[in-house]
Order: structure tokens, then C-alpha cells, then sequence
């Protein structure tokens, strides 16, 4: 069939690529929509029909990290004059940002993303050390009962999360660990693991296991092969696990929704939270949004090519 | 030992004379984990099978009494456990099989060479990392019976999505594919790369028909990856609770975890809820033994 392609195939593959092209734009819009409403005036977040070209601004990142109240009366022009630039955008808007004494008060997403960054990173180099670590158990000693250990270690990451969370919220409460870090990182860690041990045991089992014989032959001892020829080989691994690992604790939902409310919350139930009645400002709730999804969408692409590979749990390799 | 005598014995064996033996090594690599589990994943599940046959309240300071498997029989007589299931059944089934469609559909269109292709590929493949929660209240927007873009888009005026109990459960379905055919894609592309090209070139000398093609050769070796995606996007669609909990309030789209959610932290019908989690744990502990054992046939290949 090689280079040979009669004038059917030719329309047939140019209309497949046109529908590639449809595809895509469609898969694209809500995430579109979210980024473009996180730099619209508030004025044309919900018009009918919808805006869809305008100037953008910055004016709901300002929002997003700052308490505000409607202005009764237009802001006197001297106050007005006297405030700094982001301060006016505020004004602009028909809102006054809520001091106490000097000082700007935050909203309450700062301190969120401050969570979600706290847990997500802790839960990450727990999971992925012990995983490796573990992985490299599995892959180079002779374990007894190995498939049924691995089966056990993957089966816990299928447990539900709301059936995992009551007994956790009943153990958390009489030791006072409710809204706490801690609480989420060791919940976080334990889902992760699961998830690390089978990932980083694919890695390890394609590094060739003459390396380190060749260095125990050298005169190296067994950790010092471990640390010195595999980690080092392993790298690329550890962070594409990493990396899965941070994504899966930094969107986690409902044990952060039944576990914290307020000290230890991180951003995805914060998010929803700021949604209420009719009035709600959608563009600073995008803006967050928007702030909250890119790490993901970069690191999407820095880990496109083991996608397969960590959605499939290291079975699929390719 | 000699140093001679070291030199006679295999690397390993020279190398645990040195250092740490193996099987120490083998061991505090791997039973941490195993005991962090088993602390963290197993225990509280213990905890709460004794709370499964109790009247046990978190809510109220009374100690929990003994009350042996009427919780389990009051469950699962309970109509409205029931249609919970229902609810369940109906969301796994249609947004299941509409990733399947949909993902196995875009997989055969990207199958082949253009410009951008990695780019694209990884484009189609974001709405599956990111945050469920933040994501469906997003989809709430786009929604919106007023100002929604999709009734824009689609002409259709005013339509109520998400507070109309009977579309509701359709609305969360279709975010629920938007995110995760991306995932069937990803797995079907693997499959179709792998289907090697004589195969085709053979069918294309016989001048078979494409039909003949696709359905004799295409399917038959893709299908043990789109098994692979069914069974994963099964379990997980049984579980679901972001986009559901998130997005409608609605009866119609309270799913499992949803009524469990609500019987646990809103009602605190603690014991009750315990029992609940178990008949949800033994339908996911059933899913998953069938996953892994597919999961290890497609590795063996």
C-alpha cells in the first residue's frame, strides 16, 4: 500500500484529518472557555450570547486573592487618585478591597493553593521513595508469594475513596488529626504508593541487572549498587512517577472534602465552595481555576510520553 | 572467609559479606510499604466491618450496641438503596459506552500520519488530568440555561440541563466522556500502532472490502486493550462521586457514593453507612480481581 494511494483513500484520509481538526476544537472549548472567562471584565463573563473575543484583562487575578465588598457610593476622587493601579481596576468594578488597618486582606485561595502545594509535594516524595524502593524489592529479589503481594498493593488503590474515608475520619477524630496536613498527606501517600510500587517496577525491571553485577563484581556492596548504578538509571522513571503522583494528590477531591475544612483544605473543594447564589463572579472563580489547572496541563506535556504507561500502570510499555 | 575463598563465591554472595545481606535489604526495601498499607488501607477497613454491625452514631456520645446483620438486611430491603443502584448502573452504562465510542472513534481518526500529530494527540488528552471537581464546576457554566455556551452552540434556547431530573444524569454522563475517552483513545492508539502494517497490505492484495478489514483484523487486535479500558472505566465510573456530587443535587443523579457520602458525613448514620461501604467494597474488590487478570495477560504478551 506504501506510497501508492488511489484518489479514494487520498479523500478519505484528508476528510479523517478534517475530523481530527473538528475533534479537537470541541475537546478544546470548556478548557478554552475557562481560560478565557479567568480574563474577561466581569461584565461579559455571562452575556447572551456568549463573548467570545474582547479585551482581556487582569482584573479577576486581582479579585481572586482578595476580599472585597460592593461600594455603596462612588469612591471619592482624591481615594480613587491615592490608590495603586490593581486597587482601581477594583474600584472600576464597583468594589472596594477590604483592609484591616494598612494591610490588604486575602481571600481565602491563597492559603488553599498553599495546602493543595504542602500535601500534593509531601505525598509525592513519600510515595515515590518508599515506591521505589519497594519496586526495587520486587524486581531483583526473589519474593515469596510476589504476584500475590503486587495484587494486594494494586488493590488498594481501587478502594473507593468515601468507603476508605469514614473509618479514617472516625481514627483521625479520636486522635485529633481531622484538618490536618498530615491527616491528607498519609491518605494521599497511601494512594500513591500503590500506584509508584507498579509504575517504578516496570522501570526498574528494563534496567539490565548485569549493570550492578558488573559493580558488585567491582567491589561495590548491594546499596551502593542500588544507589550508584540503578537510581541513577532510573531517573526518568522517578519522574515521570513523580509526576503522576502530584497530579493525582493536587486534584484529589473527596478526602479533602471529608477530611478538611478549613486549617488543612486544599483547592479542589475550596474551589466549588466559592459558587453561591446568582451573583457569583465567574471570572475570579476562573481565574482560580485557571491558576489551579495549569500545572497540570505543563506537566501533561513534559509526561506525554509515558501517559500510556501511567494510565495503564506500568502494564503497557511502549 | 579468606580472601580467596571470597573470590571462589558468585558477586552477590561477595557482595553480602560486605554490605548488608539481600534478604535484609529485600526487607526493609519492601515491608515498610506492606506495613504502611496494611495500617493506613486495611486496618481502618477492619474498624469499620465491626461498625457494619452496629447502630454505632458518630454524631451522639452513646456507645455502639451489637445489632448483628440488621443493617445489612434493612440495606439491601431498603427501594431506595435500590435505586440508588439503579442510578449507578445507568451512569456506568451510558457514560461508559459513550467513552468507548467516542474514544475508540477519535483513536481510528488519529490513526494515521499528519502535521502536529504528538501535539494534537496531546492535546485531545487534557481533559483526563485534570481535577474532576474543578473541572464539573466549570461544566456547570457551560451549562447554564441562560448563558450556557452549549445551548448557544447547539441552538437550543433556554434547555435545562442539569436541574431537569431527567437530563441531569445525561449532562453528568456527557462531561464524564468529554474527560475520559481521552483515556479509551490513549489505549486504542496503542493497540492500532501495534496491528502490524502487513497485516493490511496482505488484506489490501486480497482486496478485501474495509469493513472486511476493520471488523477481521482492526478489532480482533485492539480488543484486548479496549477490554482493558472497559473494565478500568467500569470500576471507576461505579465509584464516581466528583462530577455527580458536584454538578447536581438532582435525585436522579445520586449515585452510590453519593448516598453513601450522605448517610456517613450529612445524616451520620454511622454504623449503617459502614455496612453500605462493604456491599460497594465487595462490587469494586469483584471488578478489580477481573481487571488485574487481564491487566497480567496483556503484560504477558
Amino acid at each position: 500500500m506504501a506510497a501508492v494511494q488511489t484518489s479514494r483513500q487520498r479523500l478519505a484520509n484528508r476528510l479523517a484529518i478534517a475530523a481530527v481538526i473538528v475533534v479537537t476544537l470541541i475537546f478544546l472549548a470548556p478548557i478554552y472557555w475557562i481560560g478565557s472567562t479567568a480574563f474577561k471584565p466581569r461584565a461579559l463573563a455571562t452575556t447572551v450570547p456568549p463573548t467570545v473575543l474582547f479585551q482581556p484583562e487582569i482584573t479577576p487575578f486581582i479579585k481572586l486573592f482578595t476580599k472585597r465588598v460592593q461600594l455603596t457610593r462612588p469612591v471619592e476622587e482624591e481615594v480613587y487618585e491615592a490608590a495603586p493601579w490593581w486597587e482601581r481596576r477594583i474600584y472600576d468594578g464597583g468594589e472596594r478591597v477590604l483592609r484591616v488597618g494598612d494591610s490588604v486582606q486575602l481571600s481565602g485561595y491563597p492559603d488553599r493553593f498553599k495546602n493543595s502545594l504542602i500535601v500534593a509535594v509531601t505525598s509525592t516524595l513519600l510515595a515515590v521513595s518508599m515506591g521505589t524502593l519497594t519496586a526495587y524489592g520486587f524486581s531483583r529479589f526473589r519474593v515469596p508469594g510476589e504476584q500475590d503481594w503486587l495484587f494486594f498493593i494494586l488493590s488498594t488503590r481501587m478502594l473507593p475513596p468515601v468507603v476508605v474515608a469514614i473509618p479514617m475520619f472516625l481514627m483521625y477524630r479520636a486522635v485529633g488529626m481531622t484538618d490536618t496536613h498530615i491527616g491528607l498527606i498519609i491518605l494521599y501517600t497511601a494512594f500513591n504508593l500503590s500506584f509508584s510500587v507498579w509504575l517504578m517496577k516496570g522501570f526498574i525491571d528494563e534496567i539490565p541487572k548485569e549493570y550492578e553485577e558488573a559493580a558488585l563484581v567491582d567491589g561495590y556492596t548491594r546499596m551502593q549498587a542500588f544507589f550508584k548504578i540503578v537510581l541513577p538509571e532510573a531517573t526518568t522513571g522517578i519522574a515521570a512517577t513523580a509526576v503522576f503522583c502530584f497530579i493525582t494528590a493536587w486534584n484529589e477531591y473527596a478526602f479533602a472534602l471529608m477530611l478538611t475544612n478549613r486549617d488543612a483544605q486544599t483547592a479542589p473543594p475550596f474551589i466549588p465552595a466559592q459558587v453561591g447564589s446568582g451573583l457569583t463572579d465567574w471570572t475570579a472563580i476562573a481565574a482560580g481555576t485557571f491558576l489551579f489547572l495549569l500545572p497540570v496541563a505543563i506537566f501533561t506535556f513534559l509526561l506525554r510520553n509515558h501517559l500510556l504507561r501511567g494510565m495503564s500502570f506500568g502494564a503497557i510499555r511502549k | 572467609m579468606t580472601t580467596a575463598a571470597l573470590d571462589r563465591l558468585d558477586p552477590q554472595a561477595r557482595a553480602a559479606a560486605r554490605g548488608w545481606s539481600d534478604i535484609k535489604i529485600r526487607n526493609m526495601f519492601i515491608i515498610p510499604t506492606i506495613l504502611f498499607l496494611i495500617v493506613f488501607n486495611i486496618f481502618p477497613l477492619l474498624y469499620s466491618l465491626g461498625y457494619s454491625f452496629t447502630d454505632f452514631r458518630a454524631s451522639v456520645n452513646a456507645p455502639a450496641s451489637f445489632i448483628g446483620l440488621e443493617n445489612y438486611r434493612r440495606l439491601l430491603s431498603d427501594p431506595n438503596i435500590w435505586r440508588n443502584f439503579t442510578v449507578t448502573a445507568k451512569y456506568v452504562i451510558v457514560s461508559v459506552g459513550g467513552q468507548m465510542i467516542v474514544g475508540f472513534g477519535v483513536a481510528l481518526l488519529l490513526n494515521r500520519a499528519f502535521p502536529f500529530k504528538g501535539f494534537v494527540t496531546t492535546l485531545l488528552l487534557l481533559p483526563m488530568m485534570m481535577s474532576m471537581a474543578v473541572v464539573g464546576l466549570f461544566w456547570k457554566l457551560l451549562y447554564d440555561p441562560s448563558w450556557g455556551i452549549i445551548n448557544y452552540a447547539l441552538g437550543l434556547g433556554r434547555f435545562d440541563w442539569l436541574s431537569n431530573p431527567d437530563m441531569a444524569l445525561y449532562a453528568v454522563a456527557i462531561t464524564d466522556i468529554w474527560m475520559w475517552s481521552p483515556f479509551v483513545m490513549l489505549l486504542s492508539l496503542a493497540g492500532l500502532s501495534a496491528v502490524p502494517k502487513h497485516l493490511y497490505e496482505a488484506a489490501a492484495i486480497d482486496r478485501a472490502s474495509s469493513w472486511y478489514t476493520f471488523t477481521r483484523i482492526t478489532l480482533p487486535l485492539v480488543s484486548p486493550l479496549l477490554l482493558i479500558a472497559l473494565i478500568f472505566r467500569t470500576m471507576e465510573a461505579f465509584k464516581s462521586f466528583d462530577l455527580p456530587f458536584i454538578m447536581s443535587g438532582q435525585p436522579t443523579t445520586e449515585v452510590i457514593a453519593i448516598r453513601l457520602y450522605k448517610m456517613a458525613f450529612q445524616e451520620w448514620q454511622t454504623g449503617l453507612s459502614c455496612a453500605l461501604a462493604y456491599i460497594m467494597l465487595i462490587v469494586v474488590i469483584a471488578i478489580t480481581n477481573v481487571y488485574i487478570k487481564y491487566l497480567n495477560r496483556v503484560k504477558e504478551r
